[in-house]
């Protein structure tokens, strides 16, 4: 039988022709920049609708980026685990519970576990329960081989009827007088720009450096493209999943603060469908749900065009109860786009 | 047998190729009415592919096929391939979840009141298929459950039942067992009474002359000669599978003997796989080739495996005199064994990333400082390794999956050289590669080996074990023999075939 299938292989991977290897490096640039015309495209469209408003820096930061930096994390967190060959629903149940336990334990109505705790702990704690979230995971998918999608939709329910529980149906607000970390990350600027936009470059960079020049980024690519050859190459396979899965939820859990400081409150639906929302940004921006392709900062492109729809929706007058439609059929015509200009199956 | 018989199948001429790689150059075959036909050849010899071509799954780039005098049926007319042949593969066709009457009538299910399936006409059918071939399986049983004995049974009654009475059996006693082995035989002695013809092919020549009437040799791609068992006798087979000596691949004549004196790079010391093989005791030495020779079930594969890491074993291995952990395929990194797996489309190569990342994966510590990769680095030694293996490819950015087999397979060996080794481990490396490739892999063992390092090569190809220094021949998990180089090579192929006085 192994004649059959190297026979096979060999038909699968047919000689190069010459010519084409040249254009090889040209493409695989060239689908990190596939969004960039479209979201030009946007742009001008934009600007036609409202040209005193549109280009402005006020208008594009205050109001299209800064409302895109959770998003922006959570696609980043995604995106990891979508390349590692791995899922992540529970992602937007972090962004809620995060801070919510955090915020709680700070200035909730309780006397659990020793409450108040001081305000300056809601930053190490909201990170830490999206790791320990994130190790849970690990434990369920990694060490007992469960399947990622359930367990993390399990979580997913589960975390959410969990911040139901803590926040009781209402909303703790007035976080920004209460919490000084909550307010800085609100309403701190530096250079004029909010501090959360900072935060999304600082950390999209930072991600884009680790997984294109990094031995443990690369292993990443690795893991999710053939597990079992990384593997034979002496990566410690587990061992790079679970930590993924835990920086991931570390960052959603980071992405809940700033969600919170933003609004100046922890809502019990605080992250709730955010999860589509990501995983189209992210598909849209090539990374594969099959895992091993796709770069941050084609995540980072699809983040942006999302914004740059839903702004020019609402500048084109679309009817707030139609806005949901649209968006989705205009996500569509996004994919369909990026499948096009990149000419790569999506998968 | 008599002359003026139709054959069943009748193949003239046939040829099928994959962008350079022939895979068949002249297939023939002619298989008589109630005979059961041996198809013997060594890997890559075509055998595969003329089944393919046989069930309609290949369209062949030349030559004819045809069914009792009348052509074949266009490759689209699938329900007129299945009047005419059937094919039972080692890997299971049937859908597990589903029971044996359902897989039998999958698709064609009988129709019960208003046009709906019957569950009691399926049931009452399957019972009676079952019954009319003698296969002691009840319908209901999900497929899944099935041991391979019944499956086999099972698809070889659902082929008859299409109408076909040809049916080709690839390597059916592959996963049976003796006993296993002995009722099928029987079983296939029935059938051919009852009219049905076999095509079976097998590595296992003692079955040919048990079961067949008349045997057809494949070599290269070719068609070798057809003749009635009891004109030819093992020696004839087997230097009709081997060939002649070839001329191509001499490489590693020129070696020199391995002084007895020098330094031991790989030492196992009783090491063994629960189950699947036992204690081994083996030395390679600095500027040695080690063969592990050996059929599938042999164990060689588990043996490659358990050395460096990827399966738990018990014993004592040391690299270059330092013990190297069991189970950890890190630890035989950093002890200096590199490692070129058996099978490189599953874990030899990540076909989505690049020819120079899949060559630095096993060194990904040593392109820059501080655990970075610094795509300079990463991208010469990628470019060192293309011209030291002659990889064809356009760069180091090039994917590994549009690579060819034997290009792929010199990046899995880049690989496995990256990490500068003592000893390289290697499984089946010349797997389905052309000639040339073949030249360059086994060319590049030869070459490394005399800078000092040691191999064990583990294969149970002839051209890759010529190159060894010393061969060692594995049979269901034991080691049975040595030789030295210069061994005889039809001797050796006995024993793996286990038809040698061992």
């Amino acid at each position: 039988m192994s004649e059959q299938t190297d026979e096979r292989q060999e038909d699968q991977a047919p000689q190069q022709k010459p010519g084409r290897p040249a254009n090889r490096l040209k493409l695989a640039k060239l689908r990190d920049l596939a969004l960039i015309p479209p979201i030009i495209a946007l742009l001008i469209y934009g600007y036609t609708l409202k040209p005193d408003v549109f280009l402005t820096k006020s208008y594009l930061v205050d109001t299209v980026l800064k409302y895109q930096t959770e998003l922006a994390l959570v696609v980043l967190a995604e995106a990891l685990v979508l390349i590692v060959g791995k899922f992540d629903l529970s992602l937007e149940s972090i962004v809620g519970i995060a801070p919510a336990v955090a915020v709680f334990l700070a200035v909730g109505n309780t006397s659990m576990l020793g409450a108040p705790w001081p305000t300056w702990t809601v930053l190490p704690v909201a990170l830490i329960f999206g790791a320990l979230i994130g190790l849970f995971n690990g434990l369920l998918i990694v060490r007992f081989k469960l399947s990622a999608f359930i367990v993390t939709l399990a979580m997913l329910i589960a975390l959410r009827g969990l911040q139901l529980a803590i926040v009781g149906g209402a909303t703790i607000s007035n976080l920004a007088n209460r919490v000084p970390v909550i307010d800085n990350l609100g309403s701190l600027r530096i250079l004029t720009i909010p501090l959360s936009i900072w935060i999304v470059v600082l950390v999209f960079g930072l991600g884009i450096v680790v997984l294109g020049y990094t031995r443990i980024g690369r292993s990443l690519y690795a893991v999710g493209g053939n597990p079992d050859a990384a593997r034979a190459a002496g990566i410690r396979v587990e061992r790079v999943i679970w930590v993924t899965l835990i920086v991931a939820a570390m960052l959603a859990a980071f992405a809940g603060l700033m969600l919170s400081a933003r609004l100046g409150s922890v809502a019990a639906a605080q992250g709730q469908n955010m999860i589509f929302t990501v995983f189209a940004a992210a598909v849209i921006g090539g990374i594969s749900l099959d895992g091993g392709k796709g770069s941050l900062f084609g995540a980072l492109t699809g983040v942006v065009l999302l914004g740059l729809i839903q702004n020019v929706l609402t500048l084109a007058e679309v009817k707030p109860d139609q806005i949901q439609a649209v968006n989705g059929l205009v996500i569509l015509v996004a994919l369909v786009l990026a499948r096009l200009t990149s000419g790569k199956a999506q998968d | 047998m008599d002359d003026e018989q139709t054959p069943v199948v009748e193949a003239v001429g046939v040829a099928k190729r994959y962008g350079p790689t022939v895979a068949l150059a002249d297939g023939r075959l002619s298989v008589l009415p109630g005979e059961t036909h041996g198809l013997v050849g060594r890997n890559g010899a075509g055998k595969s592919t003329l089944v393919g071509v046989l069930t309609g799954l290949l369209k062949p780039d030349a030559g004819d096929v045809r069914f009792n005098g009348e052509p074949a049926p266009s490759l689209g007319d699938r329900a007129g391939w299945r009047r005419n042949v059937a094919c039972v593969y080692q890997k299971p066709s049937v859908v597990g979840e589903l029971s044996v009457a359902e897989n039998l009538f999958l698709h064609r299910q009988p129709r019960g009141r208003f046009g709906l399936l019957s569950p009691s006409k399926l049931r009452r059918a399957a019972s009676d298929l079952l019954e009319e071939w003698a296969v002691p399986v009840a319908p209901d049983v999900p497929a899944k459950e099935l041991t391979v004995e019944q499956r086999q049974l099972v698809e070889i009654a659902g082929a008859l039942s299409h109408g076909a009475r040809f049916v080709i059996l690839d390597e059916p006693t592959a996963q049976l067992e003796a006993r296993a082995i002995a009722r099928l035989f029987d079983r296939l002695a029935t059938l051919r009474e009852q009219g049905v013809t076999f095509l079976f092919i097998s590595h296992h020549l003692p079955e040919v002359y048990e079961i067949c009437q008349r045997v057809t040799v494949f070599r290269d791609a070719r068609h070798v000669v057809t003749a009635p068992v009891a004109e030819m006798d093992t020696d004839a087979l087997v230097a009709a599978m081997i060939g002649e000596a070839r001329e191509l691949v001499r490489l590693g004549e020129d070696r020199s003997p391995v002084p007895a004196d020098a330094e031991p790079v790989l030492e196992l010391e009783n090491v063994a796989v629960q189950g699947i093989f036992e204690p081994v005791d083996l030395t390679v030495r600095r500027g040695e080739i080690v063969g592990v020779a050996g059929s599938a079930a042999s164990g060689k594969r588990e043996l490659a495996e358990a050395v460096v890491g990827l399966r738990s074993r018990t014993g004592t291995i040391r690299a270059a005199g330092r013990t190297v952990r069991p189970a950890s395929v890190p630890d035989s990194l950093k002890a200096g064994i590199g490692y070129l797996p058996g099978d490189r489309n599953v874990d030899g190569f990540v076909s989505v990333l690049s020819v120079a990342e899949n060559t630095t994966m096993t060194v990904a510590d040593r392109l820059g400082p501080a655990g970075l990769v610094l795509p300079k680095h990463r991208d010469a030694k990628a470019r060192k390794a293309i011209a030291d293996l002659d990889v064809h490819t356009s760069g180091p950015d090039q994917l590994v999956g549009e690579l060819s087999g034997g290009n792929a397979q010199k990046i899995v060996m880049a690989r496995a050289l990256a990490s500068d080794p003592d000893v390289l481990v290697l499984v089946q490396p010349t797997a389905g590669v052309d000639v040339r490739s073949k030249e360059s892999l086994l060319g590049a063992v030869d070459a490394e080996t005399r800078r000092q390092r040691g191999a064990l090569l583990v294969s149970d190809e002839l051209e890759d074990l010529r190159v060894c220094d010393r061969v060692v021949v594995m049979v269901a998990g034991r080691v049975v023999a040595e030789h030295e180089r210069g061994f005889a090579e039809a001797e050796l192929v006995a024993e793996i075939e286990g038809i040698g006085d061992v």
